[in-house]
């Protein structure tokens, strides 16, 4: 029996992470949530299964996610090849999944896991998205392209967080049952990164009180979903993001789906092209708020969840090349035994153990902010409650590019230096590193790229939060035995302080974005090293790999200084003038 | 009326994952050693209760066990499934039974639960690999049973169909309600656990059970809520004869226990001509491995 929860105990240990307890006392209203009213289909009423208190409630996510653990290990895992090989495929304007992708849908509808975050009262489990990211995680490990269909949850996320009532009523037991799944339709062919340049057409219908859409989306995951949230220009005659609202969707004739990429990677993902003909459509929330305000709200979620992705990717490379260099005998040794590659190894090892500790640490940030804000609909916030919601949702948009960007070019390079441990073998399709390796390379370019990660995360650098992140951590109490790493850290502060004033005096705005990658990739190191670093604390197995990896990092990010000093922004001219048609 | 179904099910000791302190030196399983899993076959039976519930609407499935206290996990996962309750068999007046002692118990049970439609239950159970409870117990019962059943093809009330797995093929038989299936391994595997059903459930006791719990809110809620009560059977419950339980209801006897070792050896290839084929049955029934 596979588990991946159990097989894998950095889960459990950022389960029990400290700040669960407020987390939980949010999500549960204190133990005291009474749900009368019930619009789920579930024979099962909210009050039946809600937890009577914190042990309570974290022991049930504990055993449910040992039931993720076991539906990833033993269905999701075995049947990712076949889901590789098979594809998604469009026949007659219906896309299929793969029979691997229908059985594993079909295991996470059975175990009640499709609106894991969702409020009871509409059917859902009423879970931390803490605890949701560990699934994500795992269902990523097992098969990198089901977390496109199993994170779509964050659609119905989307609609709970400003749909109104009755529309919520309506639509959420749907998503939480597993009965619907989700899409989100934004991209289009000329408004990628650019989203403001979106065209589609949405026009209001006042005989039947319904929006119309008109025009192509394109880069759509699971376009064929049964409801779906696109962004569409509801205000003729404008041109920037201001003009667009959120409009929900639901499958029928009126769509054509022109046809599904052929994609490198993620083949269990059907990737849509759609045409849109007089397709009828609701309103979500405000008109004019659809890219302001919903889609960067959608976007943290799916963010979020590339960065899950990421991570279960890196854990399953990690953990084939392990396996293949502890039984690869060469020159008459295991060739884990030799220092090329066990270098590699440990190196996977400590990354991943520290994107998994901040990638938590954002999911609880995320926790809060959002309980928070779920909570201000029902009454209003003390200030210190209110305070709390700023802090945290400050916190959480700067962690979430930042996780996003860094878990997904890590999550390459370790997928690569899989198949490196593997040789030659490793670039057959006998192995499944191979996959690996093409499932990886897209997450550091959809929600996203890590360009514009880069770009979202800046802001929380030089904006004083990253400073008050690191008094936050340094605050805390450290063992005796642990101090000199926190010296280390320190160090690397001051390091990278000197980089940013260096940036900063220039007072180039080219010149800082040409850095900006380095001077985020020096932060997320300190903030990694320091969250270790509270795990060690915690637990003493996490000491050594929070040594190696401030060892790693304190250098890599020298050399980042380095580079910083070295070109300077008359230097960008060379750039330019190389690379000039 | 609601189809009722019996489902037997049973706790065993994980003999897929034998280490090297597995079995005691007198040749009995270690059962300590071993981790208590659900009968994987009886897991194949629940699925096809379950599929049964599904597409019937309106059926109730009963879990019934027999074995020591914390068999009581076997109702609780059965519940995190979907059956509606279960009955755990337990009576110190119980142990050593083979399996014409655990037949009698289990058709005093079933009798007393009664009202029944069917029982269903997985063809054998890996610790003693016999397959006899289930068909003992519908002699017990006098209905007609089924075996080795891989799909339940149509069902009404008062009526089954049932695809068998054989050796060379299937069959498929009806037969006419109430009536004992046991389930083949090569049947459906079992739905995951549901998490909804997983959080109501999780707390369901039996009396023992709660007589060692110390958390206020969770022995209040048992009480408060009649689903999370499991009811245990024992001999007094079901007005078994002593002398037909346990160790003296046991006609049967240990002689010996050999410990066998399966070595493994180089496997012999021959050309599928007559002449080949007869050699080797020649060879066979010559060093006594056939006939």
């Amino acid at each position: 029996m596979t588990n991946f929860y159990r097989d894998n105990s950095d889960l459990k240990f950022h389960l029990d992470n400290p700040l669960m307890k407020r987390i939980v006392e949010l999500k549960e209203r204190n133990y005291k949530i009474d749900e009368k009213e019930y619009y789920g289909k579930d024979k099962l009423a909210p009050n039946e299964y809600k937890p009577c208190h914190f042990e309570d409630a974290v022991d049930s996510y504990d055993q449910v996610l040992e039931i993720v653990g076991d539906i990833t290990g033993e269905i999701i895992a075995p049947n990712a090849e076949g889901v590789d090989l098979e594809g998604a495929r469009l026949e007659n304007n219906r896309v299929h999944y793969a029979a691997g992708t229908v059985e594993n849908l079909n295991a996470l509808k059975q175990a009640r896991l499709m609106g894991v975050t969702q409020p009871r009262k509409y059917g859902g489990l009423n879970f931390p998205t803490t605890v949701y990211s560990m699934m994500v995680e795992m269902v990523s490990r097992g098969d990198a392209s089901l977390m496109n269909l199993f994170g779509l949850q964050d659609i119905g996320e989307t609609v709970r967080e400003f749909a109104d009532d009755e529309t919520k009523a309506k639509y959420i037991p749907r998503f939480a049952s597993g009965e619907a799944t989700g899409a989100m339709i934004l991209t289009e062919p000329d408004a990628g990164s650019d989203l403001q340049a979106v065209q589609l057409k949405a026009h209001y219908e006042e005989s039947t009180g319904l929006w119309r859409l008109n025009g192509v989306k394109r880069f759509i995951t699971n376009g064929n979903a049964e409801l779906s949230l696109v962004l569409a220009r509801t205000e003729e005659g404008t041109k920037d993001g201001r003009g667009l609202s959120m409009l929900l969707y639901e499958r029928d004739d009126t769509v054509q789906i022109r046809r599904i990429e052929n994609k490198m990677g993620i083949h269990g993902s059907p990737t849509c092209e759609m045409v849109f003909k007089n397709s009828p459509a609701i309103l979500i929330g405000k008109r004019k708020f659809g890219l302001i305000k919903y889609v960067m709200s959608l976007m943290n979620g799916a963010r979020l969840g590339v960065s899950g992705q990421a991570i279960g990717i890196a854990e399953a490379a990690y953990r084939e090349a392990l396996k293949y260099a502890q039984e690869r005998e060469q020159f008459g040794k295991i060739i884990n035994q030799f220092a090329p590659v066990f270098e590699i190894l440990t190196d996977m090892k400590t990354k991943i153990s520290a994107l998994r500790t901040l990638y938590y640490e954002t999911a609880r940030f995320v926790d809060i902010y959002k309980t928070l804000e779920e909570i201000e609909h029902e009454r209003a916030l003390t200030p210190e409650e209110k305070n709390e919601l700023k802090q945290f949702k400050r916190r959480a948009d700067f962690y979430t590019p930042l996780i996003k960007g860094l878990s997904s070019e890590a999550c390459n390079r370790i997928a690569y230096d899989a198949i490196q441990i593997h040789g030659g073998t490793g670039f057959t399709k006998d192995f499944p590193v191979e996959r690996l390796y093409r499932d990886a390379r897209i997450t550091s370019i959809y929600e996203g790229t890590t360009q514009l990660q880069v770009i979202a995360a800046i802001k929380g650098v030089t904006s004083g939060l990253f400073g008050e992140m690191m008094d936050e951590y340094t605050s805390r109490k450290i063992s005796y035995d642990l101090e000199f790493m926190l010296k280390e850290l320190k160090v690397m502060k001051k390091e990278y302080e000197s980089a940013i004033e260096y940036v900063e005096s220039f007072k180039d705005q080219e010149y800082t974005d040409f850095h900006a990658r380095r001077l985020v990739e020096m932060t997320g190191n300190i903030i990694m090293g320091h969250l270790l670093l509270l795990d060690a604390e915690r637990d003493q197995r996490f000491k050594v790999t929070t040594e190696v990896f401030i060892k790693k990092a304190k250098a890599e990010n020298t050399d980042r200084l380095l580079v910083i000093k070295e070109i300077e922004p008359d230097f960008l001219n060379n750039y330019k003038e190389l690379t000039k048609i | 009326m609601a189809f009722r179904i019996i489902v037997l099910a049973k706790q065993v000791p994980d003999t897929r994952n034998v280490k090297e302190d597995a079995m005691k030196s007198d040749g009995t399983v270690n059962r300590a050693a071993l981790p208590a899993i659900y009968n994987p076959e009886d897991l194949n039976a629940l699925e096809q209760a379950l599929q049964i519930k599904d597409r019937m609407g309106d059926a109730e499935i009963i879990i019934l066990t027999m074995g020591p206290p914390r068999a009581a996990d076997i109702i609780r996962e059965s519940m995190y499934r979907d059956a509606d309750k279960g009955y755990l068999i337990t009576d110190r007046r119980f142990a050593g039974a083979d399996t014409l002692a655990t037949s009698y118990v289990i058709s005093k049970a079933v009798e007393k639960i009664g009202n029944y439609d069917l029982i269903i239950s997985g063809r054998q159970a890996i610790d003693g690999d016999t397959a006899q409870v289930g068909p003992q117990t519908a002699e017990k019962l006098n209905i007609p049973q089924i075996t080795y059943a891989e799909e339940v093809v149509s069902v009404e009330k008062g009526k089954i169909k049932i695809k068998r797995r054989l050796e060379r093929g299937v069959e498929v038989i009806e037969t006419a309600l109430p009536a004992l299936v046991t389930v083949h391994g090569s049947a459906a595997p079992c739905r995951p656990k549901n998490a909804k059903l997983f959080m109501k459930y999780k707390h369901a006791k039996t009396p023992t059970e709660l007589q060692t719990l110390d958390d206020d809110y969770i022995n209040q809620s048992v009480k408060n809520k009649l689903y999370l009560n499991i009811e245990e059977l024992s001999v007094d419950d079901l007005d078994c004869e002593a002398e037909k339980i346990g160790l003296a209801g046991s006609p049967t006897k240990v002689k010996k226990i050999d410990s066998v070792v399966l070595q493994g050896k180089d496997a012999k290839i021959i050309n599928d001509s007559d002449t080949e084929v007869k050699d080797l049955m020649k060879e066979l029934i010559t060093n006594h491995t056939l006939g």
